[in-house]
């Protein structure tokens, strides 16, 4: 009994120097993260899975992370990662994907991406998608996927950009 | 065990059988270490020369449910990968350069079968593989079969692919981590070369049309 006052009481204050901070982490530098490219690869009839890559820019001076992708596309959407491990691939699984402040973080064919595990449909070509994502001081960014060849290596344009919207 | 009578003190003879066996476990040890020593290199590393050679016999069932060998390839240039349908990112980059070089080599490229062999013949079926292969190329033959049959073409090209089994979620979803390359055959099925993971096709191109 003791504990569990403990506890409420401690997440009292969490949720108190959370409501203190959110706004300054929010609003202090709401342009900080932006997206860059993001592009899937097309995908074949009855194939289950796909791929999301993109270039995450950190134009502020604090640490951020990926943790978090949410689309309709799919049932289940990770953050992966891959390991060349003499000659085999080992995709994997990652809780979060960092970006330094100041610098930027590839998701590219080989490595980082967003896996689209369950297709509700095919991806195809021409078409786009829209996947949300959580950075952890950026909060929720929304951003419009465009798809590209099946074995294409880069997106199909270069320019286009995307902008943090907040919660949606 | 070895039969002397209890209390019988060690003979000579004794000690010299004991000696001999000692000296044969080390001449086998020796042997074995040797041979670990001459296993082949990773892919890729090796030369190849003296070495257990990439390819061999193989029988599987094709994206039309048909049965073929490796003798059904006689006389073509293959590609071959290992990979699986399920494949977000690895076999897409693959196939997609196989798919690109055919098409910058044009008509040369009447002479190569790409072959894309699964590691994952659970979920691969012939009309899975189908879909799946077409989508990047025409010419593009997917290959699966029993997983006896699997196994035997993933052992004879000395292919890594094992089931994640940490990777399962609740959709019944799983990954294969699996060997990238892309082998080179020739006309009699013998192992010429490889490409690693990445290669793009213009390379690849490239080093067919030396084959050709
Ligand atoms: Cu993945």
């Amino acid at each position: 009994m003791r504990k569990e006052t403990r506890r409420f009481a401690l997440g009292l204050a969490a949720l108190a120097l959370s409501a203190i901070l959110a706004p300054e982490a929010m609003g202090d530098d709401p342009g900080a993260i932006s997206i860059d490219r993001p592009w899937a690869r097309a995908t074949a009839p009855g194939a289950p899975n796909g791929a999301v890559f993109m270039t995450i820019v950190n134009r502020g001076a604090e640490d951020d992370r990926l943790i978090a992708a949410d689309a309709d596309v799919a049932k289940v959407i990770e953050l992966h990662t891959h390991r060349m491990d003499g000659g085999v691939m080992r995709m994997r699984q990652v809780p979060e994907i960092p970006v330094a402040g100041g610098s930027s973080t590839n998701l590219a064919p080989g490595g980082y991406h967003v896996m689209l595990i369950g297709l509700n449909a095919p991806l195809t070509e021409g078409t786009s998608f829209s996947l949300a994502l959580t950075l952890e001081r950026a909060g929720a960014i929304r951003i419009e996927v465009p798809v590209a060849a099946p074995g294409a290596m880069a997106g199909p344009d270069a320019g286009a950009h995307s902008h943090p919207m907040g919660e949606q | 065990m070895t039969g002397t009578s209890p209390g019988a003190g060690r003979s000579g003879a004794q000690r010299w059988a004991a000696y001999a066996a000692i000296a044969v476990l080390a001449l086998v040890v020796a042997a074995a270490a040797t041979r670990w020593i001459g296993l082949p290199a990773p892919p890729g590393l090796g030369t190849g020369s003296g070495q257990a050679e990439i390819g061999g016999p193989f029988t599987l069932i094709d994206h039309n449910g048909e049965t073929v060998t490796d003798e059904t390839f006689r006389g073509r240039i293959l590609l071959v990968y290992f990979g699986y349908t399920y494949c977000p990112d690895i076999c897409p980059t693959s196939l997609g350069a196989v798919a690109d070089a055919l098409d910058i080599l044009g008509p040369a490229a009447d002479a190569i079968t790409p072959l894309f062999i699964t590691v994952d013949p659970e979920r691969d079926t012939p009309s899975r593989m189908k879909n799946y292969v077409t989508f990047f190329h025409p010419r593009l033959i997917g290959l699966t079969g029993t997983a006896p049959q699997t196994a035997a073409a993933i052992s004879a090209y000395q292919v890594y692919a094992e089931r994640v089994e940490e990777s399962e979620n609740e959709t019944g979803f799983y990954l294969v981590d699996h060997s990238a390359f892309i082998y080179i055959m020739d006309r009699d099925g013998r192992f010429l070369g490889l490409f690693s993971h990445g290669t793009g096709p213009e390379a690849i191109a490239k080093r067919l049309r030396k084959i050709l």
